[in-house]
């Protein structure tokens, strides 16, 4: 049941190349979400044979539940390395789950300028969704319980796991 | 050893951070583990960058009403944290209340009520009774943090902070390192703030310079070595730390003359030379050229009196933050 | 009016008396102390079985607040808290509102406390007019009107030649000089000892010399004066050897440390405890110890209150803004008894620190319960078990810095002049 990354990766690439087509986007730049949507965009970006850089975003200072769990040290700092102002970008995330984190980057992303449209493409997609965010490119679909979480280590080699996080006694 | 048997109230430390560790008011740097300094630095360290980019905003403090309670006057402290709180997206209060209320005759603690009844989520505060913000602190409603900005000649935490963090991004390891601290150690808030982040985090050795008058009793149980020979004192050091002579030090009979501390403790490059050939020249600001520093050792090579003052502005952010976070 | 008090524990330091026995007492006078006196026909019996019957205590320093504070207390409410403390006497200190140097300032303040009917005050009168040390009061009037001394506090001037005559001036009188030993400008603006604490918490400090520098000028002046010289709240170590060494060379000098200095050090204020903001200063455990080993060897005399009381405002502020002083009526007798049961005194030297031994050194005819002395009783229940709390006292200041502490021995009754003033 579970495909392996490879093949997960190979399908966003056919995906996204349709989709570029598509909506003519050439020049694409892609930012990958860190850590897990980091390697995944990394990924991509080889396949795709986007030569430039990958922009890495951490969203810490942009979640929604600051308030509540407060500020931890970063691991590392947004890298943006190029122009967003009227820029295409392919948003990349290794899981879509609530979409909290996709709504920060995006206003991360709105804070460095005014791209031009962002396309988001996620490996996994698993339902559990609290806004109204949507993938345009998916690796996969997984149905899930609520005490199930997905796994992703990397960045070589990229792997993800179900867990299974054991009931409260 | 002391019978004291009453329970003294909460212990600087212990009002500072909650049951999980994390830092609730930032009064001073004495008493806080090692690791919430490290966090510190390496949450600071991540604002650095933001500056660096086009976006000079988070929107951490979004909705946040943070308050500079400022009971001594001061422009340069104040615009910093007024800077830092913007850059967090934070709506500040600036109220010097040097020039207004207490002058009066109302009381701190009416004072701090009339500003709670206003709303806020922060305090910032400086005065000049040592002690100042742990009184508020302990006053103040349960939902406010209370940063200090400095409090007699007691502590200036947040100096403290960006003063370690400018070391550790120049020279790394601290167990490396010796920090000489010279001048006015005696009415020098900073340098109290300065010894204990060092201590804790393990440099290794901290050395004070300075003529006696300038030394407070017992300082070596702070954790420093001392030396009166500036010459000696400055031997193979890693970080020269200047402090401030302020002007009244000599009416109080505590020095001879401005002439004499230039001449035998004043920081010229001769005297760097000592160093070693990398150190760096720290100070806290203001600096009066010719009286602690010559003028071509605050603008050389070595000093990076500057950068500190923009690493102020990210080591506040990060404190802001970390105590903002997680209110219950 | 005659009362027995009955089989209590009889604990008279000044006559040596430490047994079970009974006190008989006509009027205002003890008549009789063991065997019952003839003709005596008790119109109340007090049994006091399993207690304790002292001497009503004798504090040698307190303020008193009025003339001019009182916000802070007054003479009734203060004397009314030293009752239910088992304290029958009190001497107060001048330096209120206006400072007490004259004797309609002396008649006021007796009036109050006769009014007030709870404790016997004693006036330590102003040494100088207005206590600013430059020109003498009329101390010969004061003494005529019932001051049992006169005291200063060393001025900015110090005027050396003032104080000499001053001291002179008192001798002459047969007043017994009171001074407290802090050199103005060593102390000037300072709130803590000058050590470790106060460098770690940037606090303006008074150094030690402070006291011993005065105790240096003012011993040398009792050694050229011959006045009789009471040194109030000594707080040093080098400042009791000091007293103790003039005491061996046969100068008329005694001593006094508040009680709080016996159990109290810097490490108190390390928190900026405003409760614990006293002048002068807690100072290290060194000090506190051989200030205990002064009261041991009997070169300190007395333990006195020091009693200071304040409005919540006066310690609500910065460490360094608030008002210095402790509320300390209520903790003597407790601490006093601490001292024993913590064996660095035996139970009679414990006694005497707040009993005979300031009574002696004031010159009133009290801290004692012989025959024909005044009725001034203190009867204590030895084993109960308390905590104090400083919500519950009686004095118009409840700022101690003994909340919680937990003693043992309580007051049960308080009789002055054969009257009872206070009962639990």
């Amino acid at each position: 049941m579970t495909e392996s990354v490879n093949e997960l990766l190979d399908k966003m690439t056919r995906d996204c190349q349709s989709w570029f087509a598509d909506n003519g986007i050439d020049n694409p730049q892609i930012i990958g979400i860190h850590t897990g949507g980091a390697w995944v965009a990394e990924a991509l970006r080889k396949r795709l044979g986007i030569e430039s850089p990958a922009g890495t975003l951490n969203i810490t200072f942009y979640r929604d539940d600051y308030s509540r769990i407060g500020l931890h040290p970063q691991v590392s700092p947004s890298d943006i390395p190029f122009d967003i102002e009227g820029q295409h970008l392919l948003l990349v995330d290794d899981v879509l789950y609530t979409g909290r984190t996709i709504r920060a980057a995006l206003n991360e992303i709105f804070d460095y300028g005014r791209p031009a449209s962002v396309t988001l493409a996620v490996m996994i997609e698993r339902d559990g969704r609290e806004l109204p965010v949507a993938a345009q490119i998916i690796g996969t679909r997984l149905e899930l319980e609520n005490n199930q979480q997905v796994k992703i280590t990397g960045p070589d080699p990229l792997e993800y796991n179900i867990e299974t996080r054991e009931a409260s006694v | 050893m002391t019978i004291t048997q009453h329970q003294a109230g909460p212990l600087p430390a212990k009002l500072q951070l909650r049951e999980d560790g994390s830092l609730r008011h930032f009064l001073s740097i004495e008493g806080l583990p090692r690791q919430t300094l490290i966090d510190i630095l390496d949450t600071a360290e991540s604002f650095v960058s933001v500056h660096a980019q086009s976006v000079k905003k988070v929107p951490l403090l979004r909705g946040k009403t943070v308050v500079n309670l400022f009971f001594e006057p001061s422009t340069r402290t104040r615009t910093t944290f007024e800077l830092a709180a913007k850059r967090l997206s934070a709506d500040v209060l600036n109220l010097n209340i040097a020039t207004s209320a207490t002058t009066k005759g109302e009381s701190l603690l009416d004072t701090l009520r009339n500003i709670e009844a206003m709303f806020c989520d922060m305090f910032i505060v400086r005065h000049a009774d040592s002690g100042a913000a742990h009184f508020i602190a302990r006053h103040v409603a349960p939902h406010i943090a209370v940063l200090n900005a400095g409090d007699g000649q007691h502590a200036h935490p947040t100096q403290g902070m960006l003063d370690v963090f400018t070391i550790r991004k120049h020279k790394g390891d601290f167990t490396r390192l010796k920090v000489a601290i010279v001048g006015d150690i005696l009415h020098s808030r900073v340098a109290r703030s300065q010894i204990h982040a060092l201590n804790i985090l393990n440099t290794n050795e901290v050395r004070v310079i300075a003529p006696k008058t300038l030394l407070p009793a017992d300082v070596e149980k702070l954790g420093v070595h001392v030396y009166h020979d500036m010459n000696e004192g400055l031997k193979d050091v890693d970080v020269v730390i200047m402090l401030r002579l302020q002007r009244e030090r000599m009416q109080n009979a505590l020095l001879p003359s401005e002439h004499e501390f230039f001449q035998f403790y004043g920081l010229t490059n001769e005297r760097l030379k000592l160093a070693r050939e990398d150190a760096i020249v720290m100070h806290p600001g203001p600096a009066n050229r010719g009286v602690e520093i010559a003028s071509d050792v605050a603008d050389g090579p070595q000093s990076v009196i500057l950068e500190q003052v923009s690493n102020g502005i990210a080591v506040r952010m990060a404190i802001m933050s970390m105590v903002m976070g997680a209110q219950q | 009016m005659s009362i027995l008090i009955q089989n209590g524990r009889v604990i008279d330091p000044a006559n040596g008396v430490d047994e079970v026995t009974n006190l008989y007492i006509e009027d205002d006078r003890i008549v009789a102390v063991g065997d019952t006196p003839i003709d005596f026909e008790a119109d109340e019996t007090i049994d006091a079985s399993g207690q304790w019957v002292i001497p009503g205590l004798v504090d040698l320093g307190a303020r008193l607040r009025e003339p001019g504070q009182e916000h802070k207390g007054t003479i009734a409410s203060e004397t009314r808290a030293a009752a239910s403390a088992g304290i029958t006497s009190i001497a107060c200190l001048p330096n209120t509102d206006p400072a007490i140097d004259s004797p309609a300032a002396v008649d006021f303040v007796c009036q109050q406390a006769e009014d007030a009917g709870y404790a016997e005050v004693h006036v330590i009168g102003a040494m100088t007019q207005g206590l600013e040390g430059k020109a003498l009061s009329d101390m010969a009037a004061l003494k005529k009107m019932g001051c049992v001394g006169v005291s200063q506090q060393l001025t900015p001037g110090n005027d050396l030649q003032v104080l000499r005559n001053a001291m002179d001036y008192a001798a002459s009188q047969g007043l017994t000089v009171y001074f407290h030993p802090e050199a103005y400008s060593l102390a000037e603006g300072g709130c803590a000892h000058e050590g470790a604490i106060a460098t770690r918490m940037g606090l303006k400090s008074i150094p030690e010399a402070a006291e011993t520098a005065a105790l240096g000028v003012l011993i040398a002046l009792v050694e050229q004066t011959g006045a009789h010289t009471h040194f109030c709240r000594l707080s040093t170590a080098r400042g009791a050897n000091m007293v103790r060494r003039a005491r061996m060379d046969g100068l008329p000098v005694s001593a006094d440390i508040a009680a709080h200095q016996a159990f109290l050090t810097e490490m108190d204020i390390s928190d900026f405890n405003a409760l614990c903001h006293v002048r002068p200063p807690l100072r290290t455990d060194r000090d506190m110890q051989a200030l205990r080993d002064g009261l041991a060897d009997g070169s300190i005399e007395v333990l006195c209150s020091d009693h200071q009381p304040h409005e919540a405002d006066a310690k609500l502020a910065p460490f360094p803004a608030t008002e210095p002083g402790i509320s300390g009526l209520e903790t003597l007798l407790p601490l006093a008894l601490r001292l024993h049961e913590d064996d660095i005194l035996s139970l009679e030297q414990a006694i005497s620190l707040v009993t005979s031994k300031p009574a002696r050194i004031l010159g009133i005819d009290t801290g004692t319960l012989g025959k024909g002395k005044l009725a001034n009783i203190c009867i204590l229940d030895p084993d109960h078990s308390w905590h104090f709390d400083s919500a519950t006292m009686l004095s118009a200041g409840k700022n101690s810095p003994f909340d919680g502490w937990p003693f043992k021995g309580k007051v049960i009754r308080t009789m002055l002049a054969g009257e009872t003033v206070y009962e639990a």
